[in-house]
Parts: C-alpha cells; structure tokens; sequence
C-alpha cells in the first residue's frame, strides 16, 4: 500500500493518492451529473439557461431548476453519500463485506413503521390518519430506522460488541421486520400499500429543500466525525487485545461509528425511502478502485453520491415511464461491482 | 516496582480463576510465568496488560489504577503481545510494526519523524529490515512471530508483556524469539513479564520465576530458587529430577515416567 506523507512543523498527514483520486474524480464527476441534472428532463435547458434560471428568480425556468431538479438532484446526492458512508463504517465493523445498514435493521426497522403508518391511515380501517398526518413519512421513518438500529444493537452486545454477532443478530431481526412488513401489506388497502410501495422501492421523485436539508446537516455533523474516528476504524482490523494494548477503546468506538451509521442511514431513509444497493456497493466499489485495505470513507460517500445521482438521472430521463431510483441503483451498480471483482480476480 | 496486582480476582463471567493474587514485577527484570494449563497465567498477565478488568482487588501501574488511567497513556507505557495475535489480510512487515506507533499519533500527527525514527530502530533490532516490505502471511512463523515483537517494540513502552511468545514455533524458532527477547532486554533496558510452558526455557531466559497452581502463586524468585524437584512435583503433580542445564547453567527439569526408563547396570541386575 503505497501512501505519502505530508509534514508540516510537528503536524503530519499520511495520504493514499489512490484514495485521493477517487474521491476527486468523484466529486468531478458528481458535478457532471449534478449539470445534467440541472438541463435533461421534460424541459430541455441549455448551459446559459440553466445559468440564468438559477441566478435570475424571474426566468422562465427558474422554478424547474431551483425548485424541482436541484433539490431533487441535491436529496440524491446527499442521500447516496450518506448511505455509503454507513455502509463503509459498518462493513468495517462487521468485517464483512455483505453488511449494510439493512443487516442493522434501520431500513426495515424504517419501512416497517412507514407501511403501518400508511396502511393505518388509509380507508380500509377507517383510518388513523391523525398518526401519520402529525407525523408524517419522513419521521415515521427516522422513528423506525432508530428504533430497527437500537434493536439489533442492544440484542447483539454482549459484554461487548462483536461483528460477528451484529450480522447474526441482524439477519434476525431483519427477517421478523420484513414478515411484519409484508403482512401489514397483505392486510392493508390496495390503494394504501401502492403507495407504500412506491416508497419502499426508493424514490427521488417530487423531493424538495424539505427533504435536502436534514440530509445535509446529518452529513455535515457526522462526515467529520467519522472521519475523525478513521483511526480507529483501521486499527479495529486487528484482533481485540492487539488494538484494546494499543490504547484504543475498542467497544466506545465501535458504538459510536455504529450509532453515526445507524443516524446517517436513517435519515437518508427518511429522505428518499430505502434506496437499495447503494449502501452495499457504493463502499465495495470505492473499495477497490482506491486499492485500500477496508472501504475508504470519503472515497465510498463520493461514490454513493455519484451512483445514486446518475441513478436518478437515468431514472428520471432514460424511460418513457419514470423508474424509482432505487430499482436503478441496483442494475447500474450489481454489473459494474461485479466487473470490479472479476478483473481484481485475473 | 511499576507493575503490580494487589488481590486481584480475576474470571470470565461467573468462572472465577484467580482469586486474591498479590504479584509485583520487579522493575528492569525478565519475569516468565509458568504453570499447568488452565492455572490462570495468562489470565493474570491479561488482567496485567489491562485487557481483562479485575473482579475484585486492582493492577496498579506506577502506583496509578491501571483501569482508571486512560488507555492510551498506558499504551505509551506498557505494551502487550497477546497470544496468537491476528493482522488483517495482506498485511507488510512495515505496516504492521507501524500499527505499534498508534499511541504516539493523532489526526494532526499521523506520521511523525519519530515514528520513522521508532519504526526503522524496531525493524533493525529484530534483524527485519531487508524484510520490511515483505507480506506478512509469505514470513515463516518464527520470522512472524519476530514481526509482532517488532510492533510491540515500536510502541516503545518500558514494560512489555509477552502471552506464549513461543507457541506454535519449533525449538529452532523458540530460541530465536527468546534470544530476540533477552537481546531487547539488555539492550533496551525493558522490564518484561511473560508466560511460556517450557521449563528449561524459562529456567534459561528468565531473571525471574513465578510458578502458579489453580490461580495461587506457588513460589516465585530466582530460576534456581523456584525451579526445585519438589516444586515440580507440587505446581506439576509431576515427578522430575532437576539437574544443572549443562550450556546455561540454569536448572534442567528431567521428568520422570514410569515408562522409557533407562535398564539398570548388569552388575545391579545379577546379583551374587
């Protein structure tokens, strides 16, 4: 593994230029995208007009970029960071490249309450809706995901937290949410679960400022912070007492890289539904481009960003119907993984 | 004295195996722990190297509670080679003695010239130098175990614990790591507490013994001190005779079975 280090006075950085580049490349490309965003669409937008629509509030366009497609375009971005940054922290923790926030039981854990909540509300039982009016999707799904992420944590400790048994425990607890889920959708009305489908499969469409800014603040608090515990993160590689010698508090920081993926992963879930895959590849993928030991956390959150934002482009523009992002996010991102690790193999 | 138990009770769970142990390390000593299996040596020297939290009594380090001082300052004081140690996958040389730099860095300080300085001193002191750069699973086992030792000596802590240093090796590379061993103690001045199921060896390499039985200390001084026939009988149920080591001097434990026994002389055998 090659790195380089940066000195200054006592200060010192040791940087992977492998992860460099792709986080930059990422963040290029991401603007590429975010660009395009801006002009493809029902309404075709030019450079300048895209330009004028953003800076001139009385343009025609105004409304379809500064309303519409930016935020939208922002909530998947930010969403997909998000999302692969807790996929990496927890694929680190589990030591197993299979684990997701879903193995956490924060997207279950989420879809399971929205379901209720929306079946609840509907016609066919007369309706609950003073429950999912006060609270509304976005909360009931933060609710869930927490609630899904504190089960599985607190079944899975056991006079210490063990990666091993955090998958196991998960796995668990994921398959009791997805039979609730699944039943709630078999009883409920049919107009109800179509639209709880709809959310479950994950989607972009109609996501506004409402929906960027509690994604932007959780990134904004936590990123850095993850970051901060990247030490620690690539030390917990090691066996327990090897690391727990070397002075690191090996449950306080697995609880507190745990507690930030399960928040990060909720809120993205809150924003835009389960957008599936993201989670799983994004890491996996910024994995191997950057040639690293364990998923590099700014490398993964540029690449969530750009998966889950191209995604929503194809999504949004490619079909004649528009598609759910995260049946997208699955078909663009399996295949490329997958070509990953078969030419990692050769 | 900078490392000492004071009735420690020490167990997993409800399984309590040592209870009420006083030791103290001498300063600047080579201490080796040795017993039957399931005695609790390792689980005292854990409990020393705070990866085990006493039940009961404390682990002092220089007069401080050793749980009640942060970890990473006694990281920078006290290092521990736990048995059978795992390294992620793919691992170098240089990576992993690297890792033994972890206390001394922060994330404004992550690669100090003194953690150059500490890493190529380790590295050349365990003869690792020109195998820096190589993988760790391509080393043999007694060139890995030399890697570990090599981490736990870039940490660059006065007292360093070793749990089996030797296990798994053959004798060639038994030697070899405790020879390491007894060249970082004189060269480097450290104060080392170890556990390992060679007699002779410990008898060999250690300044001082500490023979335990069912979590209790038995007897603990100088190699020729501790290391008698009747210790052995008592710490082992195990009868031996204890000759002098003809290399080192050192006592030699010859055991004694009923079986493999060496025909008595001719004249003894005829009788008159």
């Amino acid at each position: 593994m090659t790195t380089i280090t940066l000195r200054i006075a006592a200060l010192s950085w040791r940087l992977r230029p492998r992860g460099v580049l792709v986080t930059v490349g990422g963040v290029l490309l991401l603007g590429l995208l975010m660009a395009l965003n801006m002009r493809l669409g029902d309404i075709r937008l030019s450079v300048p007009e895209v330009i004028a629509a953003t800076f001139d509030p009385s343009s025609a366009a105004h409304f379809v970029v500064m309303e519409l497609r930016l935020p939208r375009a922002l909530t998947g971005a930010l969403v997909g960071a998000a999302l692969a940054l807790s996929g990496a922290i927890i694929q680190s923790i589990a030591r197993n490249p299979l684990a997701s926030p879903e193995i956490l039981g924060v997207t279950n854990g989420a879809s399971v309450l929205v379901v209720a909540g929306v079946v609840a509300s509907g016609s066919a039982y007369g309706g609950a809706s003073g429950l999912l009016s006060t609270l509304g999707i976005p909360a009931l799904s933060l609710l869930g995901g927490l609630i899904g992420g504190a089960l599985v944590y607190g079944l899975a400790w056991r006079r210490g937290l063990d990666g091993y048994r955090l998958v196991l425990v998960g796995i668990g607890v994921t398959a009791v949410f997805t039979n609730v889920k699944f039943w709630l959708l078999t009883v409920g009305d049919v107009n109800d679960t179509g639209r709880a489908m709809v959310w479950i499969s994950g989607s972009l469409n109609g996501r506004g400022w409402e929906h960027v800014q509690p994604v932007a603040l959780a990134l904004a608090v936590l990123l850095p912070l993850t970051l901060l515990g990247t030490r620690s993160l690539d030390a917990l590689r090691y066996g327990d007492d090897t690391v727990t010698a070397l002075g690191v508090r090996t449950n306080l920081s697995r609880t507190l890289m745990i507690l930030a993926a399960v928040l990060l992963a909720a809120v993205a879930t809150a924003s835009a539904g389960p957008i599936a895959f993201v989670a799983l590849a994004a890491p996996q993928i910024a994995l191997r481009l950057a040639r690293s030991g364990q998923p590099p956390l700014l490398s993964s959150a540029a690449v969530g960003a750009v998966l889950t934002t191209g995604a929503d482009l194809i999504a949004r523009t490619a079909f004649p119907l528009e598609l759910p992002v995260g049946i997208v996010t699955a078909v663009l991102g399996a295949p490329y993984l997958i070509h990953l690790i078969w030419r990692a193999r050769k | 004295m900078r490392l000492q138990a004071a009735s420690v009770k020490l167990g997993y769970g409800d399984r309590t195996i040592v209870d009420g142990l006083d030791l103290g390390v001498e300063t600047g000593t080579v201490t080796t722990i040795i017993g039957p299996n399931g005695c609790g040596k390792s689980t005292l020297l854990r409990a020393l190297g705070r990866l085990l939290k006493p039940q009961g009594g404390e682990v002092l380090l220089d007069g401080k509670r050793i749980d009640r001082t942060p970890t990473r300052e006694v990281a920078k004081i006290l290092g521990v080679l736990p048995q059978a140690p795992a390294a992620p996958e793919g691992l170098t040389v240089a990576d992993l003695v690297a890792r033994g730099r972890h206390p001394h860095q922060t994330w404004y300080r992550q690669w100090s010239s003194d953690d150059e300085a500490a890493v190529a001193d380790a590295l050349a002191m365990t003869d690792l130098t020109d195998l820096a750069e190589r993988p760790l699973d391509e080393l043999s086992g007694g060139q890995r175990q030399r890697a570990w030792l090599s981490m736990a000596l870039a940490q660059g802590t006065d007292l360093l614990l070793l749990d089996e240093p030797t296990t798994f090796l053959d004798l060639a590379h038994q030697v070899e790591v405790l020879e390491l061993v007894r060249h970082l103690h004189q060269r480097a001045g450290r104060t080392i507490v170890m556990v390992l199921h060679d007699l002779n060896l410990a008898a060999r390499y250690a300044d001082r013994l500490v023979a335990m039985r069912d979590g209790r200390v038995i007897a603990s001084g100088a190699p020729h001190e501790v290391l008698t026939e009747d210790l052995v009988r008592e710490v082992f149920d195990l009868d031996a005779k204890v000759i002098e080591d003809p290399v080192a001097g050192t006592p030699l434990v010859i055991p004694i079975g009923p079986h493999r026994r060496r025909p008595a002389p001719d004249h003894l055998v005829k009788g008159p």
